[in-house]
């Protein structure tokens, strides 16, 4: 038998229902994969093994007691260290937290709860989930376990990681403007940002309100949309969730694409896109072809503009969303004899470079001298681009494109030019504008270093993404490789 | 000399009576213990998230409607970014621009048998702040439990001219939401908050002058001496050659003057932007149609009802409305006595008296309509005199004793037999021999002086008509 | 648009920020980068067009005005830098 942290989800618990393996194994190999690789891999910010243990002992208590089980019962899951933890310490990489223990559970991880899932810890990120790299982590950077002297990718580099050094069967990452996707092609796993309103947001520490989106992050389609069933669906707690019904995604996966329209938009290919990406993400479009789907070029001309837009929009929502970090409350503060002094001292204490710097120009945006120039114009052009891709999606059933214009960078190379770190999201900001759902598989690799494809759907069409993901990975096996650790 | 008029507007704050918070299920106790009413939404934990109470959004559309206001058919909420330590998310819940849930409408006022039409500018919803206390000299402490309560702001336009004039807006005003139930109308306890603008100008000029905001009204007497003494400064400024600079004052209630605040730093920027954690209200003509249909009789109305149904004169009518309590207080008492006038004189004149006295609401008063009713009556059918039924108002508001009981006990029953008080007159005519005969010598104001004393031989219970009549027969013989 | 370093220093003052003059020169360079990046938008003319807060519209989403449960003092104050009886405490505010 392989060994048990190799396995994907939905091999486990089939062992777990035949009775071949117990959650307590489970966790046990889990953690053990984590001690042996983590000090060079970095993933974790925090490892909860006695909690992940007493959740698995509670597991194999109830299949001992006969009970029928949710499917993801037993199962490690890794989370991002922006998801609100009931008493785990949730930091969002940064130091203004100071180690702060929510006193109450992300609605998505009191599912998950529900569900009887183990916890195993809680993933690195780019401080606030602002950055594309990991980098930016207050607290330390996290490498790709393809190379471990580039990044994973981010702002959901952590949990790309810990997946893809298979330190946890399953990951929750958060997507603003492709922080699951990005990292998940850099990683080689499989990443779906769903559409905005599917995942309550109640719990994600906020980056920008009205783009974010939780969403899994796993070693295959099928464990995707496990994760995905578990945390969809809408929420009282948050006003933005969508009161849409939630399809069975198992039964989504099916290799079943005749007939299936594929858009391929230029302008995603024109933006810095390196030959070998293109060439690999014009080949699993060729393979989707042969096995029964159309595919033709289409222009979006909006597409262009997506990338300043969004870098209005999220840091202006942003600006407002870190407002509430001020010394009062909870997390740090630099004490000083009035207020001002002390908020002031406490942000630039607490805060590293990035965040301030988007801080800076939310709260420059947003003034009342530039607030038409720059945010209101923003918004507009979100018009622009939602409007591209509800015309794209009349004819079309999905979108193909890269993930990222390249594969994994080096540590340190694109840290002193943040507008090169940030094109490396330039495929996947568009989308997140304009609200639908986008998945990221593994589509090659290029000098041992994976590369992604990402397929876009219009709201609600998580199914077909599914379908068409599951289609092309069943037909190819870049999913069956790992890092060599 | 150059005469003044002053140019008020009035920005009016009122918590809404919902049982929870605007944006999350803390329940709106006031007076409970510190942070006691919190939760991760109203202290603007990281993560979480608001969703609106519909009961506020209806509260808002409801006043918005009794003031005549015009229903955006779709209204958003804002963020207001800025910085305070009672303030837990950084930025405060509000609406703005052009899409308030109610806009344009009006208040009518009477001040000097004058109606007046004021402006109403808009009608919004947003969330209340923490509470900060000073304790030390080195440290502040703060309570959350008002934060996030649903808040309604109601801007009026600049239509006041006097501090007589803004007193009765707010009168009239608070008496508007007290009718709806949306708000207690406690100034006092902060539910209701004033902060009027006020500038100053030559009498008929059209130009506007400069404005200050004045704030830490508690009162309407806060009101009224604060906006009073507020035009007189400036037009002593004016007077004096100088400039009113725009600025916030702060009136103070120990000193009874206006003292202005510590500008700030630098001015206020609050980047409004539409809150993207919340989706836009959309109403429909059915639902404000609905809204429209479930308003109560409202003080304007009522005031206009009382005059003509109870015959009562303007002014009882408008004092008795003030409060919807107060209003039910004298409908349910006039129901049980037929003298609608007496009841009105007695509610405008002891009750409120005392319960103004004693600080206490009409909703606290141990005199019942019932119990005031009743002691109308005893003194309708000469149980008792009115000057005993003051007494026994006493008794009843201290005890809340019903009146029959007690003038039983206290043996208060007006004395009616001729004989008895024909007995105690003749002898003290006997007594005052001099003074009778002064009497009927024709200096009539010693009347007084006999009725005075059976009165005082009868612990008051004489009944005063017979025993002048008794006097009368006896000079007539 | 270019924007001067005195500028960045009343940004940083707005959004509670003690920057140093180092900082503040590397975020002069820094956004006015970024700024450059976003005149092409200027390039749309978006005058007819509506603004687009939210990808997927919805309206009118409220609760019932139920009281719920909430934290106890304790937890609410747990990770407060500085709390008294149930109190949070800071620096003494000088305004009012």
């Amino acid at each position: 038998m392989a060994e048990l942290h190799t396995l994907t989800a939905h091999e486990l618990a089939d062992q777990m229902r035949r009775g071949a393996v117990s959650a307590r194994e489970i966790a046990e190999a889990t953690l053990a994969r984590i001690a042996a690789v983590d000090e060079r891999v970095k993933s974790f910010v925090t490892v909860t093994p006695e909690a992940a243990l007493a959740q698995a002992r509670e597991v194999d208590e109830r299949r001992a007691r006969g009970e029928a089980l949710p499917p993801l019962a037993g199962i490690p899951i890794a989370l991002k260290d922006n998801l609100c933890t009931r008493g785990v310490r949730t930091t969002c990489a940064s130091k203004i937290l100071d180690n702060w223990e929510p006193p109450y559970d992300a609605t998505v991880v009191a599912r998950l709860r529900a569900q009887h899932a183990v916890f195993v810890g809680k993933t690195n990120l780019d401080e606030f989930a602002m950055g594309s790299s990991t980098e930016n982590s207050g607290l330390f950077v996290t490498h790709n376990p393809w190379d471990l002297s580039r990044v994973p990718g981010g702002s959901s580099g952590g949990s790309a990681a810990a997946v893809a050094a298979r330190e946890a069967t399953l990951a929750l990452g958060s997507d603003t403007g492709g922080s699951i996707r990005q990292p998940a092609a850099f990683c080689g796993v499989v990443g779906l940002k769903p559409t905005y309103g599917r995942v309550s947001r109640y719990g994600l520490v906020a980056f920008a309100s009205s783009l974010d989106q939780i969403g899994p992050m796993a070693r295959d389609v099928t464990d995707a949309a496990l994760l995905l069933q578990a945390i969809s669906g809408s929420d009282p707690s948050d006003a933005t969730s969508a009161p849409v019904a939630v399809p069975d995604y198992m039964q989504a996966l099916r290799p079943e694409v005749k007939g299936l329209k594929l858009g391929v938009p230029r302008e995603f290919f024109a933006q810095g896109v390196a030959p070998e990406v293109e060439a690999a993400v014009r080949a699993a479009v060729d393979r989707l072809v042969a096995l029964g789907a159309e595919a033709e070029e289409v222009s979006m001309p909006h597409i262009d503009y997506a990338f300043p837009a969004f870098y209005i929009i999220a840091p202006a929502e942003a600006s407002s969303n870190l407002a509430r970090y001020d010394g009062v409350r909870y997390g740090l503060r630099e004490p000083a004899s009035d207020p001002t002094t002390m908020m002031e001292r406490t942000r630039d204490a607490g805060f590293g470079a990035e965040v301030k710097q988007r801080i800076m120009l939310g709260t420059f945006t947003l003034s009342a001298g530039y607030y038409d120039a720059y945010y209101l114009k923003a918004l507009k052009v979100r018009t622009l681009v939602k409007q591209d891709f509800d015309r794209a999606f009349e004819r079309f059933d999905l979108l193909v494109a890269p993930v990222t214009p390249t594969v994994a960078f080096a540590i340190g190379e694109r840290a002193n030019d943040p507008l090169q770190m940030k094109l490396a999201d330039v495929c996947t900001v568009p989308v997140n504008l304009a609200g639908g759902p986008a998945i990221a598989v593994p589509c090659g690799f290029h000098a041992g270093l994976p590369i992604g494809l990402q397929l876009m759907a219009k709201p609600f069409a998580e199914e077909t993404l599914l379908r068409a993901a599951y289609t092309y990975e069943q037909a190819t096996d870049w999913h069956l490789r790992a890092p060599a650790l | 000399m150059t005469e003044f008029e002053a140019v008020i507007g009035m920005e009016v704050h009122a918590e809404l009576l919902t049982a929870s918070k605007m944006f999350c299920g803390c329940p709106t106790t006031f007076g409970a213990a510190p942070n006691t009413q919190v939760c991760p939404v109203c202290l603007g934990l990281p993560g979480s998230l608001p969703v609106p109470n519909r009961r506020a959004v209806e509260f808002v559309a409801r006043t918005a409607l009794a003031l005549h206001c015009e229903i955006s058919p779709r209204s958003i909420f804002y963020r207001k970014n800025y910085y305070y330590p009672d303030l837990p998310k950084g930025y405060q819940v509000s609406q703005y621009g052009d899409d308030p849930i109610g806009r344009n409408g009006y208040i009518e006022i009477v001040v000097g048998g004058q109606t007046r039409r004021i402006g109403i500018r808009r009608c919004h919803l947003e969330e209340d702040t923490g509470k900060l206390f000073h304790v030390s000299p080195q440290t502040s402490e703060v309570d959350y439990n008002r934060s996030g309560v649903a808040l309604m702001e109601i801007v009026s336009e600049p239509d006041l001219r006097s501090a007589e004039e803004a007193r009765e807006y707010l009168v009239q005003l608070r008496a508007i939401l007290t009718y709806l139930g949306v708000c207690d109308g406690k100034m006092e306890q902060g539910s209701l908050r004033c902060e009027p603008n006020i500038s100053v100008r030559p009498k008929g000029s059209a130009a506007f002058g400069t404005k200050t905001e004045l704030k830490n009204l508690n009162s309407f007497r806060a009101v009224s001496r604060g906006i009073e003494y507020e035009i007189e400064r400036q037009v002593a400024v004016i007077r004096a050659g100088g400039q009113v600079t725009q600025e916030t004052w702060r009136w103070d209630e120990t000193r009874q003057v206006t003292a202005p605040m510590r500008s700030k730093e630098f001015e206020q920027e609050y980047r409004y932007f539409p809150d993207p954690d919340l989706v836009p209200m959309v109403f429909t003509p059915d639902w404000v149609q609905t809204q429209q249909e479930s308003l109560p009789e409202l003080p304007r109305q009522k005031q206009l009802r009382f005059q003509e149904q109870y015959g009562l004169p303007a002014y009882d009518a408008q004092i008795l409305t003030e409060t919807r309590a107060l209003a039910d207080y004298f409908e349910a008492a006039a129901a049980r006595h037929a003298d609608a006038k007496a009841v009105s004189n007695w509610v405008m004149g002891e009750l409120l008296g005392r319960l103004n006295a004693a600080s206490l609401d009409i909703s606290e008063s141990k005199v019942t309509p019932e119990g005031l009713a009743g002691l109308l009556d005893l003194v309708a059918n000469g149980t008792i005199s009115g000057k005993i039924a003051k007494d026994v108002f006493e008794e009843m508001f201290v005890s809340g004793k019903a009146p029959e009981a007690i003038v039983q006990e206290k043996g208060l029953t007006q004395i009616s037999d001729e004989g008895a008080l024909a007995t105690t007159l003749d002898a003290i005519i006997a007594a005052n021999p001099k003074e009778w005969e002064a009497l009927k010598g024709g200096k009539e104001q010693l009347t007084k002086f006999f009725v005075g004393q059976v009165m005082r031989a009868t612990k008051g219970r004489a009944n005063p008509q017979l025993v002048n009549d008794l006097l009368k027969q006896r000079l007539a013989s | 648009m270019r924007i001067t370093s005195e500028y960045v220093g009343q940004i940083g003052r707005l959004s509670r920020l003690a920057l140093t003059d180092a900082e503040k020169e590397r975020l002069t360079t820094h956004l006015n980068a970024i700024l450059a990046h976003f005149e092409r938008l200027q390039e749309l003319d978006t005058t007819q067009v509506p603004p687009t807060a939210h990808s997927i519209p919805m309206e009118n989403v409220f609760r019932d005005d139920t009281p719920r449960p909430g934290l106890t003092p304790a937890e609410a104050t747990a990770a407060a830098p500085e709390s008294a009886e149930d109190m949070f405490v800071g620096p003494r505010i000088v305004e009012t």
